[in-house]
């Protein structure tokens, strides 16, 4: 479903429509969303699993329900061009394309991971791959991603930076001293807000006045989009409007609704929120609802669906054995890598 | 009240750290209608590590303040409240976003009374849980708390036991100065003797947690438990170590510390905190400058954290602060240093 609110793009709308009838999506990018947010599901549901069992020892914020927003995003996107993550990084790691071997090793705290086992669940990064990583510091990403902007600028190239952060994070200082820097100087950043409705316990009926988060936007002079976060395709549609947008014109706001469908981290009871609530939301799941998509209304059979699905199955079992299996790091590994030599 | 079977005692009974620092602020919320909370997810959700479970329910939104996720203003805040009739306490999820707090905390609340000319008093306490030993990473795992003490006007508190935190944020909250209180996130399970009646720990008066002849450990927080059953252990060796916690490390009291390495003549500083510009040097500073000096034995020796962020992989993380092992060879050779050689225990040793 599109927002058909005031905020949303016209352009989303009529891609929504024409995909509503036939798609209009070549198989390739379709497949290719449902396998990112397939890679998603999967690991987080494994890592779900190791971390009640206390295989992987430490918290974790799980981006189960909130898969098509990094998966949307990260299509639109080269190894070239730059994200900054959140606390919550998991699915924006996996969307950008990093392996899995590596992801799964680091929530481990393996030596193969792709911190060195160092970093942890918070912290997953890919700087080769453009991820300038997950911070554990609510709205820590905002100030990275604009200077990621900023030497785009400066080193004249054609990339933009996606900066993700919650709604939790626009009511720290960083949101808005980025976004008006970023607005000032005109810099290529997609604030792409991840509005699951919570910042841990609190709604955000109750962190703010403003219930619609892209009017902020014009507090600094840009333009505030807004997404159905569960609708993978108007993701993308939104994204790749707004990657355009920004390579010319400067920094946009783009509100993304979604839901987190599992608690905010391990330790969460869910006390603030109703069952109710939960399955309102989880009844937009968007990946079955992507699914019935495909099969209804794309050229997917039944058995292609399965065949992806086992396939993207198989990749993050191989990949969670993997991590499993693989070394430790060692305690010469403690003091090394605080400075660059 | 239960009693010592056999003696007929009355021993007080054991509560968690977490429960005592939840008594001392309700029993400070319900001492005084200007004292209130704050902080993110104080209230339903009960704050980040349970701290405040049921307090809401018991005293009301109107005095547990849930708020949008805002350090800054928080602190800010907080001292703009303090200055004006009301006694804000501010819960900080973790310590290590103090930072985000620490214009507000460091050049606000610190400097406010001073730059004013005493005009002004600036009762609030930030609340925040430190250390490392739950696999939460770089950005939430530090000990911070030399950072505070370098800040004049600020009073730094780090209490290692229930009982003490229960007393030391009862006096916090009636102090009338800006208190920085870091609690120890992997203390919050941990009981310990708190007895039912109301007392107060007062600030600048350290706690002999095990009296020794042979070495002095200065230690705080975490670290006091770990000496401890270091000590225990050394004891066995012949070894008798005197365990010191300041509870306070601003304001300190130098005299206790002065007077028990007088004592002992060695002087080892366990904190968990990075070792360059921790709180250890200034100990180590305070003894050297002091007439314990010329009795010293051996050298002054700190065990801290690596100069490192903390890393996520176990066995990193629980190798990148203190262990058990390196303050027990850190006292065994500063013993050898000084001439008397534990028994059972020769040759090589490491630092
Ligand atoms: C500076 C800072 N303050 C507080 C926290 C504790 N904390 C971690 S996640 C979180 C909620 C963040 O909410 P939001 O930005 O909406 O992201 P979400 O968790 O919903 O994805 C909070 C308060 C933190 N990590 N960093
Ligand atoms: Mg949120």
């Amino acid at each position: 479903m599109i927002d058909r609110s005031p905020g949303t793009t016209v352009a989303a709308a009529a891609a929504a429509q024409a995909a509503r009838t036939r798609m209009g999506y070549p198989d390739s990018l379709l497949e290719d969303l449902y396998r990112r947010m397939l890679r998603i599901r999967y690991f987080e549901e494994e890592i779900h699993y190791h971390i009640s069992r206390g295989h992987i020892h430490g918290t974790t914020h799980l981006y189960v329900g909130e898969e098509a927003i990094a998966a949307g995003a990260a299509a639109n996107l080269s190894d070239l061009d730059y994200i900054t993550s959140t606390h919550r990084c998991h699915g924006h790691a996996v969307a950008k394309g990093t392996a899995l071997s590596g992801l799964a090793a680091e929530m481990f705290g393996k030596r193969a991971g792709v911190c060195g086992g160092k970093g942890g669940s918070m912290h997953l990064a890919d700087p080769a791959r453009g991820n300038l990583g997950g911070t554990g510091i609510v709205g820590g990403g905002l100030p990275i991603a604009v200077g990621a902007a900023l030497s785009i600028r400066r080193l004249g190239q054609d990339r933009v930076a996606v900066c993700f952060f919650g709604d939790g994070a626009m009511n720290e200082g960083t949101f808005h001293e980025s976004v008006n820097l970023a607005s000032v100087w005109k810099l290529p950043v997609l604030f792409l807000c991840e509005n699951n409705q919570y910042g841990v316990s609190t709604h955000v009926r109750r962190s703010t006045n403003v219930q619609d988060l892209s009017l902020r936007a014009a507090a600094y002079g840009i333009p505030g989009r807004k997404v159905d976060g569960m609708d993978v395709l108007a993701v993308y549609e939104a994204v790749r409007e707004a990657k355009e947008y920004v390579k010319t014109n400067g920094p946009l706001l783009l509100v993304a609704q979604t839901y987190r469908f599992l608690g905010h981290s391990r330790s969460d009871a869910n006390v603030y929120r109703t069952e109710e609530e939960i399955a309102s939301w989880r009844r937009r799941d968007p990946i079955p609802r992507f699914r019935e998509r495909l099969n209804e209304e794309g050229s997917f059979s039944e058995d292609r669906i399965e065949d992806i699905e086992e396939e993207v199955r198989r990749e993050v079992d191989a990949a969670f054995r993997y991590a499993r299996a693989c070394e430790e790091p060692g305690l010469e590994d403690l003091l090394r890598d605080v400075y660059a030599d | 009240m239960r009693t010592d079977a056999g003696t007929g005692a009355r021993r007080p009974r054991e509560i968690s750290y977490a429960q005592a620092v939840r008594e001392a602020l309700r029993e400070e919320l319900r001492r005084d209608p200007r004292v209130f909370l704050m902080g993110e997810d104080v209230g339903i959700y009960g704050g980040t590590f349970g701290v405040s479970a049921g307090l809401i329910e018991e005293l009301g939104p109107d005095r547990i303040l849930d708020t949008p996720i805002s350090e800054a203003v928080l602190a800010g805040a907080a001292a703009g409240a303090a200055l004006t009739g009301t006694r804000p306490i501010v819960e900080i999820p973790f310590s290590d976003f103090l930072s985000l707090a620490l214009d507000q905390i460091g050049n606000q609340a610190a400097k406010m009374r001073y730059m004013f000319g005493g005009a002004v008093r600036v009762p609030l306490v930030v609340r925040s849980p430190a250390g490392s030993g739950t696999g939460a990473g770089a950005q939430h795992s530090q000990s911070q708390e030399a950072v505070f003490c370098h800040f004049p006007g600020l009073k730094v508190v780090v209490p290692s036991t229930p009982y003490d935190a229960k007393g030391l944020l009862k006096t916090a909250v009636r102090d009338d100065n800006p208190v920085v209180f870091l609690e120890q996130k992997l203390l919050y399970k941990e009981t310990g003797p708190v007895p039912e009646e109301e007392y107060l720990v007062p600030f600048g008066k350290a706690d002999v947690k095990r009296p020794g002849s042979d070495l002095t450990i200065v230690a705080w927080g975490r670290m006091v438990g770990m000496c401890l059953a270091a000590a225990e252990r050394l004891e066995s060796e012949g070894v008798s170590v005197e365990v010191l916690d300041p509870r306070t490390l601003v304001p300190l009291d130098t005299r206790a510390i002065v007077s028990s390495v007088a004592k002992t003549g060695r002087l080892l500083i366990v904190h968990e905190a990075v070792r360059t510009g921790g709180f250890g040097g200034e100990i180590a500073a305070l003894v050297a400058d002091s007439e314990a000096f010329p009795l010293l034995k051996a050298p002054i020796r700190r065990v801290a954290g690596f100069d490192i962020p903390v890393p996520y992989s176990p066995n990193l993380e629980r190798n990148a602060v203190p262990t058990p092992e390196r303050i027990e060879d850190a006292v065994r050779d500063l013993l050898v240093q000084g001439e008397k050689r534990p028994a059972g225990r020769t040759g090589s040793v490491r630092s």
